[in-house]
Parts: C-alpha cells; sequence; structure tokens
C-alpha cells in the first residue's frame, strides 16, 4: 500500500477557505441577526490568509500528490486571481445580502467553497481532479445563482445553468474517457508523454481527437464562449448581481487556467489541430458576444454578451500560444476581472431593494447627480472598450501582439475590428450618463464603505496596472513559464496497464477533419 | 481487455441467474389471483392511485440528506477494509471526512431540515 505523500503546501490555501467556509457556516447558526456582518469580514480575512499564503509559496515548483496537483507559479498566479475575484465579491456583497435578505451563512460559504473548486482546478494536472474542482466550482455556484428563492428570474436561471451544467459536465467526462481510453491515464503529463511518443506527427487518432473536442465542448461551456454561450446572457441576468460578478471573473478565470493547462501541455504536440477549432470559436464568440450586446437594454445582460466577447479576446490569446499568448491571457484575465468587478459593483450600487435598476434608462443624469460615482463608470467602460491608458487597452494591446507575432493576423483584425464595435455599447452607458436626463436617486456610498471600497480598489487597479504593466506582464510571463517546464512527477514509470490498453498506434490511418 | 473479462462473466452469471430464479416460480409456483394479490405491493398499504402523482418537496430533501450520510457508509466499508494498512495516517484521514459529515448534520438539525412537519 503506498499512499501519496501529503504535499500540505500545495493545498494549504484551499484548505484555510474550506475551514472557513465551514466555520462561516456552523457560526451563523448560533449567532444574533444583527451580527451577520461579521460573517463577511470572517470570509474577507480567509481569502486574504489564502491569497498571502499562495504569495509566501511563490517561486516553488513541485508536483503534489502523486502528479495530481501542480505547485507551480501558474496555479498560484491563478489563486491571486481567484483570491482576488472572491474578496471583492464579498466586499460587494456586505451590504448586498443584507439589503436582500439573502441567507448570510450559505452565502458567503458557497462563495468560498466556490473559490476552493477554482483553486483546485487551477492547480490540477489530472483530468479526473480538474472534474472535481470544476464541480465543487459549479454545485456551489448553481446554488447562488438561485440564492434568491422568491424571484422568478433568479429560478429560471439557477435551473437553466443546473440542468445546462450538468450536460456540459457529461461532455466534459466524456472527453476525459476518451482520452483515457487512448493514452491509459489521466495525468496530463502522461498524457502529453504518450501523445508525442505515438503521434509524433501531429495527427492523432480519430479517437483521441473526438475526446480532445469534447473537452473543448466541456471548457468552452465554463468560459462562456460561442457557441457554447446561450446560458450566459440569461444566468447572469437572473442571478445576484455579486455573484455574477464573481460568475463572470472567477468561473471564466479557472476555466481558462484548466483550459491552457491541459491544451498547453497535453495536447501541446496535437496544436496543428485544436488550433482551427480554437481560431474558429475565438471569432465566432467575439462576433456573437459583441453584436449582441449593441441591441440590449439591461446593463446586466449587456455586461454578460460583454465577457463573452471577452472570452473571445482570450481565446484569441489562447491560440496565439507560446510564451507570449499565455502570458497575455494572465494579463488578460487580471485586467478583465478589475474592470469587470469594478463595473459589477458599480451596478450593485445604483441597485436598491426591491429596485435592481439595472435598465439603461435607469443610468440617465447619473453623471450631474452622482460624479464619483459616474467616473468610475465612465473608467470601467473606457477600460473595457480598450482606450489607453487603462487596464483594457494594455490587455489587448499584449494579445493581439501575442497573435500577430505567433503569425495570426486575420485573427488579430477581426480582434480589432471586434473592439471597435464594442466602443458603441460601452461608450452607450457614458452616454446615457452624461447626456439624459433622470431622477434616479442612489443610496449614498458612505452608507456602504465595504462597497465603495471595492468600486475605489477596482478604479486604482485598473488605473495603475494599465499604467505599469511592466511588473504584472512580468509574472505572468514568470507564471506561464513554469507551465511550459513542468516539474517531474514523483511516478514518472509508465503504467503497467498502458501497454494492455488497445490503443491505435501513430501508423493508424486518421482522418483529421479540421484541414 | 482481458482484465474485463471476469466482469463480463459475472453480468452474464448474474442475469442467467436471475432469469432461472423468475421464470423457476412462474412456471413451478401455483397461479392464484385474487384481487389483493393483484394489486401492486406498496409496503403493506392499500395503494393509493398512480406513482405519477406530485409529491411533497420535503420527500427530495430526505432523499437528498439520506444520499450523504449512505455516501458516508460506502467510502467506511473500503476504508475498513484496509484499515490496517492505513494506519495512523489513515484513522485522521477518516475523522476529518466524517468531521466534516457531521457539520453537515449539525447544520441540517440546526435548521430544522429534519423536524416531522
Amino acid at each position: 500500500m503506498i499512499l501519496p505523500e501529503v504535499n500540505w503546501a500545495a493545498v494549504m490555501p484551499s484548505v484555510i477557505l474550506t475551514v472557513v467556509g465551514i466555520t462561516v457556516l456552523c457560526w451563523e447558526l448560533w449567532m444574533k441577526e444583527q451580527d451577520r456582518k461579521y460573517l463577511a469580514w470572517l470570509s474577507l480575512a480567509g481569502v486574504a490568509g489564502a491569497a498571502l499564503f499562495s504569495y509566501t509559496l511563490w517561486g516553488r515548483n513541485e508536483s503534489a500528490f502523486n502528479g495530481m496537483l501542480a505547485l507551480d507559479a501558474y496555479a498560484l498566479f491563478f489563486n491571486l486571481i481567484i483570491c482576488l475575484a472572491t474578496g471583492m465579491t464579498v466586499l460587494m456583497s456586505r451590504h448586498y445580502v443584507e439589503n436582500n435578505e439573502l441567507p448570510a451563512g450559505e452565502y458567503y460559504a458557497l462563495l468560498l467553497f466556490a473559490a476552493v473548486g477554482m483553486m483546485l482546478m487551477a492547480a490540477a494536472t489530472d483530468l479526473i481532479v480538474i472534474f472535481l474542482g470544476l464541480e465543487t466550482m459549479s454545485m456551489a455556484v448553481y446554488v447562488l445563482t438561485g440564492i434568491r428563492r422568491q424571484n422568478v428570474k433568479a429560478n429560471e436561471a439557477a435551473l437553466k445553468y443546473f440542468l445546462l451544467g450538468a450536460f456540459a459536465s457529461g461532455f466534459f467526462l466524456y472527453g476525459v474517457a476518451l482520452v483515457y481510453g487512448v493514452t491509459g491515464s489521466v495525468k496530463l503529463g502522461e498524457v502529453a508523454t504518450y501523445i508525442s511518443t505515438h503521434f509524433s506527427d501531429g495527427a492523432g487518432s480519430p479517437m483521441l481527437l473526438a475526446g480532445m473536442v469534447l473537452l473543448i465542448v466541456g471548457f468552452g461551456f465554463k468560459v462562456a464562449a460561442a457557441p457554447f454561450h446561450a446560458w450566459a446572457p440569461d444566468v447572469y441576468e437572473g442571478a445576484p448581481t455579486t455573484i455574477t460578478a464573481f460568475m463572470a471573473v472567477g468561473v471564466k478565470a479557472a476555466a481558462f487556467a484548466s483550459f491552457v493547462r491541459v491544451f498547453l501541455l497535453s495536447f501541446g504536440a496535437l496544436h496543428g489541430q485544436w488550433e482551427a477549432i480554437l481560431w474558429a470559436l475565438a471569432v465566432l464568440t467575439m462576433i456573437v458576444g459583441n453584436l449582441t450586446a449593441l441591441v440590449q437594454d439591461n446593463i446586466k445582460r449587456m455586461l454578460a454578451y460583454s465577457s463573452i466577447a471577452h472570452a473571445g479576446y482570450l481565446l484569441v490569446a489562447m491560440v496565439a500560444g507560446g510564451e507570449l499568448g499565455g502570458a497575455a491571457l494572465m494579463y488578460y484575465l487580471v485586467a478583465y476581472g478589475l474592470m469587470n468587478l469594478g463595473a459589477f459593483a458599480i451596478v450593485v450600487a445604483v441597485g436598491k431593494k426591491g429596485e435592481p435598476n439595472e435598465e439603461f434608462n435607469d443610468y440617465a443624469g447619473l453623471g450631474f447627480r452622482y460624479p464619483g460615482l459616474a467616473m468610475m463608470m465612465t473608467i470601467f467602460m473606457l477600460s473595457l472598450t480598450g482606450i489607453p491608458p487603462l487596464v483594457g487597452f494594455t490587455g489587448k494591446f499584449y494579445v493581439f501582439s501575442a497573435a500577430v507575432k505567433a503569425g495570426y493576423i486575420w485573427l488579430a483584425v477581426i480582434g480589432v475590428l471586434n473592439s471597435v464595435v464594442s466602443a458603441y455599447y460601452y461608450i452607450r452607458v457614458v452616454v446615457t450618463m452624461y447626456m439624459q436626463e433622470g431622477e434616479k436617486q442612489v443610496e449614498p456610498l458612505s452608507t456602504r464603505p465595504a462597497l465603495a471600497t471595492a468600486i475605489v480598489a477596482a478604479t486604482v487597479g485598473t488605473i495603475m496596472v494599465g499604467v505599469l504593466p511592466a511588473k504584472p506582464m512580468a509574472l505572468a510571463r514568470h507564471s506561464f513559464a513554469s507551465l511550459q517546464k513542468p516539474a517531474q512527477t514523483a511516478s514518472s514509470t509508465p503504467k503497467k496497464d498502458q501497454a494492455a490498453t488497445s490503443t491505435p498506434t501513430a501508423t493508424a490511418p486518421s482522418k483529421t477533419p479540421h484541414h | 481487455m482481458t482484465q474485463y473479462i471476469p466482469i463480463l462473466i459475472a453480468v452474464v452469471l448474474c442475469g442467467l441467474l436471475a432469469t432461472l430464479m423468475t421464470s423457476a416460480s412462474r412456471l413451478l409456483g401455483p397461479s392464484k389471483h385474487t384481487p389483493v394479490k393483484d394489486e401492486p405491493f406498496e409496503c403493506g398499504n392499500p395503494s393509493s392511485g398512480s406513482a405519477w402523482g406530485r409529491f411533497s418537496v420535503k420527500f427530495y430533501l430526505a432523499a437528498i440528506l439520506f444520499i450523504v450520510f449512505d455516501v458516508e457508509v460506502v467510502f467506511l466499508y473500503p476504508w475498513a477494509r484496509i484499515f490496517r494498512q492505513l494506519g495512523f495516517f489513515g484513522f485522521i484521514e477518516m475523522l476529518v471526512f466524517i468531521g466534516i459529515l457531521t457539520v453537515g448534520l449539525v447544520y441540517i438539525i440546526k435548521k430544522g431540515a429534519l423536524e416531522a412537519v
């Protein structure tokens, strides 16, 4: 009986979040009604602890639990993004939960559990562990989506998300099964070794390609890439706004973390096969996201389609691949996280109890009555459009320059054209705020200090990371480099049953459907 | 593929045995129909209508809580089987697992999910 060695460092951020989550869940049972606010602070402390721990682990590059998890800069970088998304969401939720009478204990506990799943996804180097992380994250988010139980739209959103999500998980699992059937392993490193030795021509076999495509469907659903995006607008609209922000940033970051790790690490040798698929997905996602966002009258739906469009830009970086593309993707996720969390925080700020104020018309005239709030919303909208010197511009610059350098000129051209289209609906918010009359009253931010902190932090981040991109970009490059040089797993010996599994050999004729 | 042959044999044997038992009782047993015997069996209660009616959502809750503790037992059996090999580490590991489930139990009791309504 050989037990895998326990590497506490690799799971410590997740353990911290799990323990804090369970504490929050139990504490709420015994606490007085007016003490609920401490749940938010405890959750925030947990997130800060996990982030600090991830930070102290920086520089380590090892494989843990028999090659099921990686403790590398790549995972830690994503840990920090996830902690950023969760921490900001907690700050936004502090008064939102109270005003909307949401069950605070469950809310914060589920938020932390979802973050645990995301961290697991980012660090997993084993398809089964990726699936576990995916489900841990998704289950919590399904419940959070429908946590406003009396709200019809929330119910619709939760049910749609759950049914479609379960279906997508099925696709993902089927893909894992086929990949395992061909390569005889679910460990990403072993899959990579098998593919590079047996399919050195980069053609693959029909079964392997089918598995790969099913994995693309599974990941494509989670990152909301067209044509697997149909759930996103309804779910984003029905979910509580804070959870929408969390989904748009956290879920997308975690899914991309795993997507990139699987495809660049395991299927790196089959790059010629999946780049065409992802190229088409990227173009479709950008076009569908941006064109549909043009006609939305609800801010949350508009931001949902905008997040689809941003998934397209991220796919561009992924297609570009290489050190530059990977680093650009990670930088863009930070950029997207900062500006999107900020934009959603403003939507939370404008909303009131029983009066969500989510239509474009509700923003009319905000610029005169609440200049600070409107100014920060303007900054987020300009950044999402990609106006220099804000972080959205730098992010897009890195993504498109990576695409051009990798030879995907047309992809970059389509991406830039899409950014131009997106200016219409982002600027429309600004125009509505400053050039239309309206009387909507907003509860002053001074009564909601936590939310104000989140908005100001996002604004500062959007400006600072955009003006001084060198350091975060260097971090992203360093993190991505750790992915390219994976640590040796303890059990790098080939599996015994690998030879016994009937697999088509490299010489077998294989159809390549995408050339 | 050879390692799957025992499974195939087990599946075939089980199928044969089940067919044998049901067909033997049908062929050999006396067949006397009475109205009571022809009713679907519902734990000894007289049946009350079709099974496709609407259920209270509380049954769903009870079922899902049952699954949680059912799964716990599923994990306990293989653990007990290799308890000695796992040693002290396995003991602590299982304590943590049961501890987390106990938190769940405390939570549902405190929330009143097990109250009879």
